[in-house]
C-alpha cells in the first residue's frame, strides 16, 4: 500500500463543495486529504466547473465579481493554509463495504488501495453533457466545443450556434457575442429554463437569435464544422443551419459511476442524502455539492452543503473513532 | 515556467520545429484559458524530467494567431507534437500527466 496511514477524512473532488469541506475539516484539525481530480476540459478537473467559467457575479462577498478560476484558487489556498493536503489524481475505485474505507487512484485493478480512510466526503460534482449526435465527437475541438470561455476566441466574426436553454447556455451565448458575428441559440422547448436576469440579457442582445423547438440531428463537416442539420420538433421539418461553430450547454450528469452498487442513487444518477444532512446510506460516507444536487446546482449551495458534510463528518468521527 | 520550456512566435515557429532533432511539443494557450493554466505545470514537469529528449514549447494564440490558424487550432489547450518537422499528434483539451504522456507518444 502506498500510504498505509488511516486518514480521518478523505475528500473526493475539489469544487466549491469539496474545498469548503476541506476548509472546515482542516480547521477542526482533521488533516483532510483532498483527491482533487486531474486536469480536463469537461468539468471534473481540480476546482470543478467554475474553472471553465469567466466572471462569477453571484458569489456573496465579491461585490465586483470574481473570475471563476481565481475564486477556486482562493478556496484551495484557504484549505491549504489550515493543513489540507492534495493529491492531483482521480479516484479510480472505492470500496465502502468494510472499514476503514478503501480508495484507489491510478490502476483500479491494483491489489492494494492507495488510501485508507475512517470517513469519506464525496464531492465529485458533475460533467457537461454532450448531444450524442453522429459526428459530434469527431468534430470536438474542430468547431464543436463544450467550453465557450476556452474556445470562443477562435470564432471571431463567425456565425455560430449554441444548444441549451438554461443559465449556462445564456451566459455562454452572451459571452460568445464578444467574438462571433451572430449566435443562434437552439432551444428544444418553447421557452427558456434560465433565470430572468440571464434571459433578459440574452434576449436584449442584438447578435443573439433564438430558434425554438429545435434539436440538432447531426454536425456536418470534413475537417471542421461547416453546418448543422436541425429539426423542428413540432413540425418535424429538417433544415440546414450554416454555422462554423457549435457550443453545447445542455446540462450536466453527476460523476457517480464510481459509486455504482455502493451508494444509493436516484434514477438520474444523483446521490441520495438524508436531507438536510449529508449522510448517505453508508455510515461515515457523506455527500455534498452537485453530485447530490439535481435542483439548485450553484457554487454557493455547493459550498454550503460542503460545510454541512464537514460538520457531519466531524460529529461522526467524534462519536465513532475519537470517542 | 521551467527554463527548459521555450516560447515560440509566428516568426520563430518554423525554424524551431524544422531544425530540432528531438520531438517538438507545442502547447497552444492563452492567458484567459483556465484549462491551459492547469496543464502548464504538468508541461513544466515533463520538460524538467525529459531534458533534451523532448523540446517543450508554448505558443500564445492571442499574440500569434497566424500559427494557430495554420494548424486549425479551434480549441485550447491544443498540444501538437512534431517529429522530424512533421505534425504527428494532436491533443485537444486538458489532461492529467500520464494521459498526456501516453497521447503524445512518449
Amino acid at each position: 500500500m502506498s500510504d498505509p496511514k488511516i486518514h480521518d477524512v478523505i475528500i473526493l473532488g475539489s469544487g466549491p463543495a469539496g474545498l469548503t469541506a476541506a476548509i472546515y475539516t482542516a480547521r477542526a484539525n482533521l488533516e483532510p486529504l483532498v483527491i482533487e481530480g486531474e486536469p480536463s476540459s469537461t468539468g471534473d478537473q481540480p476546482g470543478g466547473q467554475l474553472m471553465l467559467t469567466t466572471e462569477v457575479e453571484n458569489f456573496p462577498g465579491f461585490p465586483e465579481g470574481i473570475m471563476g478560476p481565481e475564486l477556486m484558487m482562493n478556496f484551495r489556498n484557504q484549505a491549504s493554509r489550515f493543513g489540507a493536503t492534495f493529491d492531483t489524481a482521480k479516484a479510480s475505485k472505492v470500496d465502502f463495504s468494510a472499514r476503514p474505507y478503501e480508495i484507489w487512484t491510478g490502476d483500479p485493478e491494483a491489489a492494494e488501495p492507495t488510501y485508507l480512510a475512517h470517513s469519506v466526503i464525496v464531492s465529485t460534482g458533475a460533467t457537461a453533457l454532450t448531444l450524442d449526435v453522429p459526428n459530434e465527437q469527431r468534430l470536438m475541438g474542430h468547431g464543436v466545443s463544450t467550453c465557450a470561455t476556452c474556445d470562443g476566441f477562435f470564432f471571431r466574426d463567425h456565425d455560430i450556434a449554441i444548444v441549451g436553454g438554461g443559465d449556462s447556455a445564456m451566459e455562454e451565448a452572451t459571452f460568445l457575442t464578444r467574438f462571433a458575428k451572430s449566435v443562434t441559440v437552439l432551444v428544444r422547448r418553447e421557452e427558456l429554463r434560465a433565470s430572468q436576469i440571464m434571459q433578459d440579457r440574452a434576449l436584449a442582445n442584438e447578435k443573439i437569435r433564438f430558434l425554438w423547438n429545435t434539436e440538432v440531428v447531426d454536425v456536418v463537416g470534413e475537417h471542421s464544422v461547416e453546418k448543422l442539420i436541425v429539426r423542428n420538433n413540432k413540425t418535424d421539418e429538417t433544415s440546414d443551419l450554416e454555422v462554423t461553430g457549435l457550443f453545447v450547454a445542455i446540462g450536466h450528469r453527476p460523476n457517480t459511476d464510481l459509486f455504482e452498487g455502493q451508494l444509493e442513487m436516484k434514477d438520474n444518477g444523483y446521490l441520495v442524502t438524508d436531507a438536510p444532512s449529508s449522510l448517505t446510506n453508508i455510515d461515515g460516507v457523506f455527500a455534498c455539492g452537485d453530485v447530490q444536487d439535481d435542483s439548485y446546482r450553484q457554487a454557493i449551495t455547493a459550498a454550503g452543503s460542503g460545510c454541512t458534510a464537514a460538520l457531519d463528518a466531524e460529529r461522526w468521527l467524534e462519536a465513532n473513532i475519537h470517542a | 515556467m521551467s527554463d527548459k520550456v521555450s516560447t515560440l512566435t509566428d516568426t520563430t515557429f518554423d525554424e524551431v520545429v524544422n531544425s530540432a532533432s528531438a520531438p517538438v511539443v507545442v502547447d497552444f494557450w492563452a492567458e484567459w484559458c483556465g484549462p491551459c493554466k492547469m496543464i502548464a505545470p504538468i508541461l513544466d514537469e515533463i520538460a524538467d524530467e525529459q531534458g533534451d529528449a523532448i523540446s517543450i514549447n508554448k505558443l500564445n494564440v492571442d499574440e500569434n494567431p497566424a500559427t494557430a490558424q495554420r494548424f486549425g487550432v479551434m480549441s485550447i489547450p491544443t498540444i501538437l507534437v512534431f517529429r522530424d518537422g512533421e505534425l504527428d499528434k494532436r491533443i485537444v483539451g486538458a489532461k492529467g500527466k500520464s494521459a498526456l504522456m501516453a497521447e503524445m507518444g512518449f
